[in-house]
């Protein structure tokens, strides 16, 4: 990561700071009071020109009043990795260029991944319009005109809704876009609009409301039960009653509890947790003293995978200078309730998701799961009762505690409130991450939000939950999202990956995928996780492959492997140890349930009818389109393709390694895959 | 611990020990077996991988056999035992980017850079590595090389990749 991602400077904390002499707040002696006299007032010693540096403060750190422009960069990972860093320069150079006096801050990401890099400017007294694909060139042109007040319309996304401000006309309005129209944004409300590494904005939008509420006027009980009767459920993807796992660590009598948020988003299609990270540090911190308050724990750790540096580096951040104002650590704002949060740095095991497994790798072992009773809250971390919550757990639970247990239940379906995140990727026109209520349909998220299949193919089915997940159809797209509705397609909510597969998707070759990844991934405790996935993927392999030698028994035992296919599977959901191994043959199920005709083809047939598996493809070249140009000849890694210039070119089936080159070269359309 | 490592770690690798190494172990001192993930982890980053002195000069810091501790570092895929190349490529395997062809990226990549995933090339330059997902499936496929993005990237376009890293030493 480039250092300019990671500018801040401590001169940045202007809400933070004293408003006159009386105000005697030190995070040594914090002030009990400091959030209300900093966001609502009135300051304690009641003086009127306090009271509006204070209010003012609070306006400028929204953005309510500006006296220059600002410009905002989205630098989330995602955005990094489509070229904010080189924008971020352009516009950097820019502005020194010409002397311009405006602000340039950099943000999180909104979600929208296909547009980024993003670039938002605000006018003093005009609405925040967004631009997508800000590439460096773009920018002089960009600022220039926005600057000279008139709105470029190519690459405009919206305008943000703002009463107080002037909007622009003829200019949609982010909730009128197709891809937040239909969401509902609480955990990623700040994503993407504030700075991230300032404490200020966090705080002016409403941070640290909720926790300095609950440690005034609510007892850990309280919380236990606010949190309880919104029906919150783990986000993590299995679903547990958040309310009622905090009430039996509360039972528990110990010298010492701990919490633990798990940050070891390691599902293949999902990086929710990353984006609310990078985006919103500020929030993670604060659902996770709530918490910690609740469950009577004074020590936290957030478990976090190494693969995400900036996240990582924005929370040390975040921690820092929560802690250097009172907001962490000892006698928080003065309620006598303590909190340390400690990073451990992941060391890349997806079994480390599985909360007893993660248990053993904080404590520096080798992340295996192990026999559950004793359960975590009972007996965890250091044989201490331990609360484990995944990052948007936490995300949703200032808001549940601000706005009350009610609001939140209004919010989705019965058995499961709220929102959730999705992560849409795959053949999808906008990938991105979506927050939703639950009870929208898979069609909504997926055709309304992500636009619909990427190129106008056809949509075949979509991956729901990661490796523990499932795929799904097209004839349940009219399925409505919750926990329970998934578990009735065979799938379940996982962290809420959709990876969005199209026509051209082998479903065989997704059942592989998953299974080789499941195999490298079992921590091999078990015999049914480690062997029975690794005995899964060689069926598997076995279907996908050509008629090579079948010398004496080889056809019997291949339809044996067909055969057992099934049985095998469900064997090994019930008899292994942890959800790991007790999910991981779900992609074969599901796929075994919905796309038989596809594994029949491949078994009977010897074809991959959706052209993926090479083994089973064969190509060759039209002798009628080819004009021989000779470019597929150059692709051919394997000097497969032999034929003079401007003669019909052919295809050595012997050489010819089937890895499709040829057939993405071909501009007329001459290589036939069959 | 048996005779035999204890005797092996005294006359070897203490007296070898290299400074960078005796700072990291310095920094963690009264480490307890919880912190052998990070100094693992700091150990890496100091010298890009864990050597066989490095694991025992841990295991005898932290007053553990040295196999627990090559066993734990065995177990965490992001441990590595010998030096990456200059430009180390990480290629994600996430299923988003499986669906959108990075296997023919892959394949790409080892033909472009003649290796194979966890080889490094002989120059010394590359050296390539499947990882799970990096999280930016939003732009699938992905590859990164020593931590910088490249997003939707097509088989045809590694050889330009690889060639502007060339050129970067030229």
């Amino acid at each position: 990561m480039s250092e300019a991602v990671s500018s801040f400077n401590t001169d940045d904390i202007k809400i933070l700071a004293k408003c006159c002499e009386r105000c005697w707040h030190s995070p040594e002696r914090p002030c009990p009071d400091l959030i209300n006299c900093l966001t609502s007032g009135p300051t304690c010693h009641n003086d009127p020109a306090c009271n509006e540096r204070a209010q003012s403060r609070t306006k400028t750190a929204r953005r309510e009043k500006l006296d220059r422009p600002v410009i905002f960069i989205g630098t989330g990972t995602c955005g990094l990795g489509a070229g904010a860093g080189k924008t971020l320069a352009a516009i950097r150079e820019h502005v020194q260029k010409q002397n311009l006096d405006v602000d340039i801050v950099e943000v999180g990401c909104i979600g929208l991944c296909t547009a980024e890099p993003m670039v938002d400017i605000q006018l003093p007294g005009r609405t925040r319009v967004s631009f997508a694909k800000i590439t460096s060139d773009k920018v002089p042109a960009l600022i220039d005109t926005v600057l000279a007040n008139k709105i470029v319309f190519e690459d405009l996304v919206a305008q943000f809704r703002d009463e107080k401000l002037t909007p622009y006309e003829g200019v949609i309005f982010q909730d009128q876009h197709p891809f937040f129209a239909q969401q509902t944004r609480c955990v990623l409300v700040n994503c993407g609009i504030i700075d991230p590494n300032n404490i200020d904005e966090y705080i002016a939008r409403g941070g640290f409301c909720a926790l300095a509420m609950a440690l005034r006027k609510q007892t850990p009980e309280d919380i236990r039960n606010t949190v309880f009767d919104s029906g919150l459920r783990g986000r993590g993807g299995g679903g547990f009653p958040t309310g009622q796992k905090w009430k039996l660590a509360a039972q528990e009598n110990s010298d010492q509890k701990y919490l633990v948020c798990n940050a070891d988003e390691g599902d293949p299609g999902a990086f929710m947790n990353r984006a609310e990270i990078e985006g919103d540090p500020y929030r993670l911190l604060e659902g996770m003293a709530i918490a910690a308050y609740a469950i009577g724990a004074s020590k936290a750790y957030i478990y976090i995978r190494a693969e995400y540096p900036l996240a990582v580096k924005r929370l040390i951040k975040a921690i820092a200078t929560a802690k250097a104002n009172g907001l962490l650590g000892h006698n928080i704002l003065d309620s006598g309730f303590s909190l340390d949060i400690v990073i451990k740095k992941g060391a890349g095991a997806f079994v480390c998701g599985e909360e007893t497994a993660l248990i053993h790798s904080i404590e520096g072992r080798r992340g295996m799961p192990r026999p559950r009773p004793p359960y975590p809250a009972v007996k965890g971390l250091f044989g201490k009762p331990t609360i484990i919550n995944n990052v948007e757990t936490f995300y949703n639970i200032p808001t549940i505690i601000e706005r009350g247990a009610a609001w939140f239940k209004a919010i989705g379906t019965g058995n499961s409130t709220g929102t959730k995140v999705f992560a849409l990727s795959g053949k999808i026109t906008r990938t991105g991450l979506a927050e939703v209520a639950f009870g929208i349909s898979m069609r909504d998220v997926i055709f309304t939000i992500g636009g619909g299949v990427l190129n106008n193919k056809n949509f075949k089915a979509v991956q729901v939950g990661g490796p523990s997940g499932a795929c799904i159809p097209s004839q349940h797209l009219d399925l409505t999202i919750d926990y329970d509705s998934m578990k009735t397609v065979g799938a379940m909510m996982g962290s809420g990956g959709l990876v969005v597969m199209d026509e051209n998707t082998c479903m065989i070759d997704v059942a592989k995928f998953f299974m080789d990844f499941i195999g490298r991934e079992s921590c091999g405790k078990c015999i049914p996780c480690r062997e029975g996935t690794r005995r899964l993927l060689e069926i598997l392999t076995q279907i996908t492959q050509g008629r090579r030698t079948e010398k004496n028994a080889d056809a019997l035992l291949r339809f044996q492997g067909v055969v057992l296919l099934e049985r095998l599977a469900s064997v090994i959901k019930d008899t292994s140890l942890c959800a790991l191994g007790q999910t991981a043959p779900n992609p074969v199920l599901s796929t075994l349930r919905y796309f038989r005709d596809e594994y029949e083809a491949h078994i009977f047939e010897r074809r991959c009818p959706a052209h993926v598996c090479p083994e089973l493809l064969n190509y060759t070249i039209d002798s009628e389109a080819c004009v021989g140009c000779g470019v597929c000849i150059k692709a051919c890694p394997a000097d497969a393709i032999i034929g003079a210039p401007k003669q019909v070119h052919e295809i050595n089936q012997d050489k010819c390694v089937a890895c499709g080159s040829c057939l993405e070269v071909c501009r007329l359309n001459a290589v036939i895959a069959a | 611990m048996s005779e035999t490592t204890t005797k092996f770690i005294n006359t070897k690798s203490v007296a070898a020990l290299r400074p960078e190494l005796a700072v990291i172990l310095q920094r963690h001192a009264n480490a307890r077996r919880e912190h052998l993930i990070p100094i693992l982890q700091d150990v890496q980053e100091a010298e890009g991988y864990l050597s066989q002195d490095a694991i025992v000069a841990i295991a005898k810091h932290l007053k553990l056999p040295a196999s627990k501790v090559f066993g734990v570092a065995t177990f965490y895929n992001q441990f590595r035992f010998q030096a990456h190349g200059r430009f180390h490529i990480q290629v994600c395997r996430g299923t988003a980017c499986h669906v959108k062809g990075s296997a023919s990226v892959l394949a790409a990549l080892c033909r472009v850079l003649k290796i194979t995933p966890g080889q490094t090339s002989r120059d010394g330059l590359f050296s390539l590595e499947v990882v799970a997902c990096i999280g930016a499936c939003g732009l699938a496929p992905v590859i990164s090389v020593n931590g910088e993005f490249h997003a939707g990237v097509a088989p045809d376009k590694v050889a330009s990749i690889v060639q502007s890293y060339r050129r970067k030493i030229a």
